[in-house]
Parts: C-alpha cells; sequence; structure tokens
C-alpha cells in the first residue's frame, strides 16, 4: 500500500534527472574531444596512428554499448589485477567513460567524413597559399567541416542522453534508476514511467535546441540555405 | 550449467572453449529479436511515414509528434514501459516478444524518416513527367517513384538493422535470454566477467562486420541503373 | 477558320500573395503552332503546367477541346475536377520538360514504351514497334538499349520528345526544351522540334528564349509579361514591327546579345 502521487514522485525523478544532465553533458563534451581525435588520427599520415585510430572506432562501434559498460565495470578489473593495477572504476566514472568512447566512435566517422568532404579546391588554394599541413587543417578545412558536422552532433547527444539511461543497469542513480526504485517501491508503473519518458524527452526537445543554437553560431559565416 | 552445458575453469581458455555453446545459444535470441524487432519497425515505420504525409494536419502532427517522442526517449525506459504497463491492461506477452516489439516501436520512428527522405530525394521533375504521360496516381508512385527511392533506402535500412542487434542486450533487464544477459550470468557463476564479456564483444564485432558486408553485397545487387544517388 | 482546341477564359493563378497569372485570356487553335515569350517569372511556364495539370487554377476556366480542364459538371455548377477527369483530359496532352525528366532507372525503349503499355493499354510489341518509329524519326533507333545517363543532354531531350510522342497526344507542349542543353546541342533537339511543326498537324505550345527558333516554326508568338498577353501576332510583325513599349524593350534587350 502506497498513497504517493505523481507530486511525491517529481523531487525524486528530478533528483535522478539531474544526474542524467551531469552523465550526458561529460560524456558529450568529452566524446567530441574523442571524436576529433579519432577522427583526425584515422587521417594521419602515420600508419601506427591511423592504425590505433581505425581500431578504436571499428571496435566502438561494432559493439554493444551495453556490453563496453559491463566489459568496463565487471571485466577491466580482472584484467587491472592480472597485470598489477587497480582499474576498478566507480560506477559513474564507468558510466562517463562508456559513453564517452561509445559516442566518440561515433563521432570520429562524423568528423572524419566532414573533414574530407572539404573540396580538394580549398586544399589547392591552401596550397598555393604555401600554408602547412597545420595550418591548412585548423585554418581551412576545420571551420568549413565543423558546420556539417553539427547536425550529426545534434542527434548524437540525444543518443548520447538515451544511452545513459543504461548506466542505471550498473547502479548508478540517473533517472532510469530512480524509476526503477519508485516502481519497486510503489508498484505504479504507468505514471512512473510516463513521468520519466517525459522528462527524458523534454531533456532531449532542450538539447536539441542548444544545439541547434551552437551549429548555427558556429555556421553563421554561411550562405542561408533553403 | 547453463543449457544443459558445463563449464570448464581450469583456466581461461577451457572456459572459453567449454561456455562457446552456451554463448552462440544467446547469439541464437539476438539475432531472433534483431529480426523480428526489424520487422516490427519495417511496418510500423511504414505506417508512420504514410500519416506523417498525410496531407490533413489533424492526422500528420500527431504523427509527427509521436515519431519524436519515440525517437527522443530511451529504449530502456520504453521497453520497462510496455513490460511493467501492458500487464496492467490485462495484455500479458512473453518478455521476448515484448522486448522485440520495444524495439520495433523505437526504430519505426527512424525507420519512418528513412522513408521519407528516400522518397523526398526522388526529383519532382519525375512525378511530373509521369503526370504528362497519364501514369494514374499508384503508378507513379510504384513505378516511378519506389524504384528510385529503394537504392537510396536500403543502405540506410542496413545501418538500422546493425543499431537494432546491438541494443537487443537491453532486453536482459526484462529476463530475456539474450547473449549479453548469458554472458554475466556465466560471470555470476564462475566469478570469471573477463572471458565471457570479452567473446560477447568479439562475436558482436564478427556479427556487425558480416552485417556490414551483407548491407554491401545487397547494395551492389540492387539495381540503380543511372539513378543519381548523391 | 478557328477552331479553338486550348481556351484560357479570365485565368488567375496565384501561390500566396504572388500573382503569377492574373485575367489571363489566351487561345490556341487546333493544329497552330504557338510560341510564348517574356521575361522570366512572366508566368510562360505556369501557362504549360496548368494545361499539363501540374498547377491547377486559381481562378477563371481552361478549356481544352470544348471541355473545362480544372473543372466538371454543368455549366453555371462547375466544381473542381476530379482525378479520373484529369486522366481523361491528360489524354489529349503531352509535354517536354526543361530538364527532360527521363525515368533513370529504364532504358530508354522502356522509356517509351511504358505509359503506352500501362496507360493505353497497348501490347508490348505495339508499343515497342511505336518506340522504334519514334526513336528512328528523332534520329536514336541505335539508343534504345541504352539508360539515360549515357546519353548527352540533346540525345535525351529527343528521347523526351518521342516519350511524349508515343501518346499520340493532339497537343503537344514545350517548356524551354533548349535551356538545360549545351550550345552544341541545341540544334540537333531544335531540329526534331521544327521536323515536328512542319509535318504534323499536331497542336504545338512552346516556351523559349531562343528568338530566331521561335520565329521560325510560330504561326503567332504571345508576348506575356505579368500575369497576362501584352500582345500577340505573326512572327514576322511582333518581332519586327512591336506596337506595344514592353515588347519593344524585351525584344531589345533578348536580340542584343
Amino acid at each position: 500500500m502506497n498513497d504517493m502521487t505523481w507530486l511525491d514522485y517529481l523531487p525524486v525523478l528530478a533528483q535522478g534527472a539531474w544526474v542524467t544532465v551531469q552523465l550526458t553533458f561529460w560524456s558529450t563534451i568529452l566524446g567530441a574531444v574523442v571524436a576529433f581525435g579519432a577522427g583526425l588520427g584515422k587521417l594521419s599520415r602515420s600508419r601506427i596512428l591511423r592504425g590505433v585510430c581505425i581500431s578504436y572506432i571499428e571496435v566502438f562501434r561494432g559493439t554493444s554499448l551495453l556490453v563496453q559498460l559491463f566489459w568496463l565495470y565487471f571485466a577491466l578489473p580482472i584484467v587491472g589485477e592480472a597485470i598489477g593495477f587497480n582499474l576498478r572504476m566507480p560506477p559513474v566514472t564507468a558510466g562517463i567513460v562508456a559513453l564517452t568512447l561509445n559516442i566518440g566512435a561515433y563521432g570520429a566517422e562524423v568528423v572524419r567524413g566532414a573533414v574530407q568532404a572539404v573540396t580538394v579546391q580549398q586544399y589547392e588554394a591552401a596550397r598555393a597559399l604555401n600554408f602547412t599541413p597545420r595550418q591548412t587543417l585548423w585554418r581551412v578545412a576545420l571551420p568549413q567541416a565543423l558546420p556539417e558536422m553539427m547536425p550529426t552532433f545534434d542527434n548524437l547527444a540525444v543518443q548520447n542522453l538515451k544511452d545513459t539511461a543504461l548506466v542505471s543497469l550498473i547502479t548508478l542513480g540517473d533517472l532510469a534508476m530512480r524509476a526503477e526504485q519508485l516502481r519497486n517501491y510503489t508498484q505504479d508503473s504507468a505514471t512512473i514511467y510516463s513521468m520519466a519518458l517525459v522528462m527524458y524527452f523534454g531533456m532531449a526537445l532542450v538539447l536539441t535546441t542548444l544545439m541547434r543554437a551552437l551549429g548555427a553560431m558556429i555556421g553563421r559565416w554561411r550562405p542561408a540555405r533553403r | 550449467m547453463l543449457f544443459g552445458f558445463e563449464w570448464d575453469t581450469t583456466n581461461g581458455w577451457t572456459l572459453a572453449v567449454s561456455i562457446l555453446p552456451i554463448l552462440l545459444l544467446g547469439l541464437w535470441v539476438t539475432l531472433k529479436a534483431t529480426v523480428l524487432g526489424f520487422a516490427i519497425a519495417m511496418v510500423l515505420g511504414l505506417v508512420l511515414a504514410a500519416l506523417k504525409a498525410a496531407p490533413s494536419r489533424l492526422v500528420s502532427w500527431p504523427a509527427r509528434a509521436v515519431s519524436e517522442f519515440l525517437r527522443d526517449t530511451p529504449l530502456l525506459i520504453q521497453l520497462f514501459f510496455l513490460y511493467y504497463v501492458l500487464p496492467e491492461f490485462g495484455l500479458v506477452l512473453p518478455a521476448f516478444l515484448t522486448g522485440a516489439i520495444a524495439l520495433g516501436l523505437q526504430y519505426s520512428a527512424y525507420l519512418s524518416e528513412v522513408y521519407r527522405a528516400g522518397i523526398e530525394a526522388v526529383p519532382r521533375g519525375q512525378t511530373e513527367a509521369a503526370v504528362a504521360l497519364n501514369l494514374t496516381p499508384a503508378r507513379r508512385f510504384s513505378r516511378i517513384v519506389v524504384p528510385q527511392a529503394i537504392p537510396r533506402i536500403v543502405p540506410a535500412m542496413g545501418n538500422y538493422l546493425v543499431s537494432i542487434m546491438k541494443d537487443v542486450p537491453v532486453l536482459s533487464v526484462v529476463t530475456v535470454l539474450e547473449m549479453l544477459n548469458v554472458a554475466t550470468i556465466i560471470g555470476d557463476r564462475t566469478f570469471n566477467y573477463l572471458v565471457p564479456l570479452t567473446m560477447v564483444g568479439g562475436l558482436y564485432l564478427i556479427m556487425t562486420l558480416l552485417a556490414a558486408q551483407g548491407v554491401r553485397l545487397l547494395d551492389r545487387a540492387l539495381p540503380k541503373t543511372g539513378i543519381p544517388l548523391k | 477558320m478557328t477552331d479553338p482546341i486550348i481556351k484560357f477564359e479570365n485565368v488567375a493563378k496565384r501561390f500566396g500573395d504572388i500573382r503569377v497569372l492574373e485575367g489571363l485570356d489566351f487561345t490556341v487553335n487546333r493544329g497552330e503552332k504557338v510560341t510564348i515569350i517574356g521575361p522570366s517569372g512572366s508566368g510562360k511556364s505556369t501557362i504549360l503546367r496548368i494545361l499539363m495539370t501540374l498547377e491547377d487554377v486559381s481562378d477563371g476556366i481552361v478549356w481544352v477541346d470544348g471541355t473545362p480542364l480544372w473543372h466538371e459538371g454543368a455549366a453555371g455548377a462547375l466544381k473542381p475536377a476530379g482525378e479520373a477527369h484529369l486522366h481523361k483530359m491528360r489524354t489529349k496532352l503531352g509535354m517536354v520538360f526543361q530538364s527532360f525528366n527521363l525515368f533513370p532507372h529504364m532504358s530508354i525503349l522502356r522509356n517509351i514504351t511504358e505509359a503506352p503499355v500501362q496507360v493505353l493499354g497497348l501490347s508490348k510489341p505495339d508499343a515497342r514497334a511505336r518506340a522504334m518509329d519514334l526513336l528512328e524519326m528523332v534520329g536514336l533507333a541505335d539508343q534504345a538499349g541504352k539508360f539515360p545517363h549515357q546519353l548527352s543532354g540533346g540525345q535525351q531531350q529527343r528521347v523526351a520528345i518521342a516519350r511524349a510522342l508515343a501518346m499520340r497526344p493532339e497537343i503537344l507542349l514545350f517548356d524551354e526544351p533548349t535551356s538545360a542543353l549545351d550550345p552544341e546541342l541545341v540544334g540537333e533537339v531544335q531540329e526534331v522540334i521544327r521536323k515536328l511543326a512542319e509535318e504534323h498537324d499536331l497542336t504545338m505550345l512552346l516556351v523559349t528564349h531562343e528568338m530566331r527558333f521561335a520565329r521560325e516554326i510560330s504561326d503567332r508568338v504571345c508576348f506575356i509579361d505579368a500575369g497576362a498577353i501584352r500582345e500577340q501576332g505573326p512572327p514576322e510583325d511582333l518581332f519586327t514591327n512591336p506596337k506595344e513599349a514592353r515588347t519593344q524593350q524585351f525584344l531589345q534587350a533578348v536580340l542584343a546579345d
């Protein structure tokens, strides 16, 4: 028996939502850093760097996020023991690391694609002006590639927000976890999960709005498109 | 012991060999869930796409909202919702079926967008030429638009098929014995998570590479002579 | 002598606030070859697109062969036409598009036979024979098995003309048929159209920017500006002795280069 109403659920779920926001924020930011590193690394002239980046991207895109999360949380400490390191991570760290590496691998392909989509003429112009490869990358290629990446990054960020729910499976107190706990306690599944869905949806809408604003800011030099 | 198979914990290698058949049984469940979820998504996606393209805003607007909602909320919560709430309405389904429906629902939203984009990418002049030749609306669609949309749609659909396969482990939370669930059970019982989880990762890698290759072959086999694909 | 097959009666076409056609009255007689010229955005193509049922009318009535195109029902109680009526009316019309619009997934032959088989119910051998005759006429019989992307723009447009003719229309509409072509390919397409104009009693309505060509093939040239016909007449008169100031300005501008 319980006489809790949806108003009583709200603070508990809001607490979880705040954890979800933080998880999304950090793993998206770090994921973007990883995406640029691995995406540009895949275009590197160094065969070793290229190989490392390709392997990373393929492994993390080719397996399931939940498998990655469980591996980092349950299996990695065993590897650590074998080689004499403590690789046991608290759930928050494991969650952020898994989300970051997963989204970073998808983002890397976006970065690579956008950089490669910059036209040959632009690279030729840069060479004619005697830019170094590094200057060409930072001053010519990336400024043109970045706005191209933004719509896909928007999708990836929302994907990441949704994926944070899986972190509850390694006992992290995010929105999904709080909803599950409340349900166990009250059995009021319909109300609780409806609220959780609406809260995730709301967060996704806010995130999309933010990403679109960011994209518009980054691409403001471009001619208006229809 | 699981599914009648014993494991040999002498060392990591013997364990790996002895649990491979068990994991493959889990993989079989994973593949079944993938195919069923994808089939549901294909059909529901078509319905959603049609509703979203409806001339009446009274139809298209709610359809768009539903599609956005399905796309922007986590599979895990949708799955819990179906699993715990449907029985309250007297609809008790096996966990596997509930899981496949959840996958199908989530991905129907993605596939509806794939259909829409594929059809919209066919230049308007094609439909106009079909009108000028007096083809009926049904023929305009089936003979002129669809054949040109399919080569645009199939590769994207293949990618979502692979995505569904990677989302199947989520079904483990409602007791579906797919590959990851099987692996964690083995881990729980043998106190060795490293071997089963690494094997699951490896099997996933093999499956996604095979699937990607399959999509590539299918794509190459599609008739698309002269159709300008970007 | 006058036997109107096309008649626009006080026709208007508006897109939101934009008035493309306004109070248009316009007649084409059976077998007549008429060219419509005018500045871009003047509504030239819209006239053809309305006739081909690609755009409806906002106001007024369009008659094709004595029947309202966009309306059905008794006079005085006309209501917007349904698809069945449009389907019937379209059998009288054919169109050649600026961008060819060949079906890229079909061979040249199939592009031409598809509609005769599906719409007219011709047998495949009959449709094929008809298509080969037409390909012969446009000088592309040897290309029948190829796909559109393997042909030059000029060849594609000649196929498009054959495709339209295969439906045996009474009226053939040409919407800037050479505008999308490289200059050296314009001639071969014009040659086909010229031959059609000379040898067939088909009614032809052509929108073009090629003034010399318009002059050669037309019985009558219409100058349209701001959504209505401003001046019309035999090409000798209109091109050498335009009466309206707007026509003079336009001709000066286009004939200068």
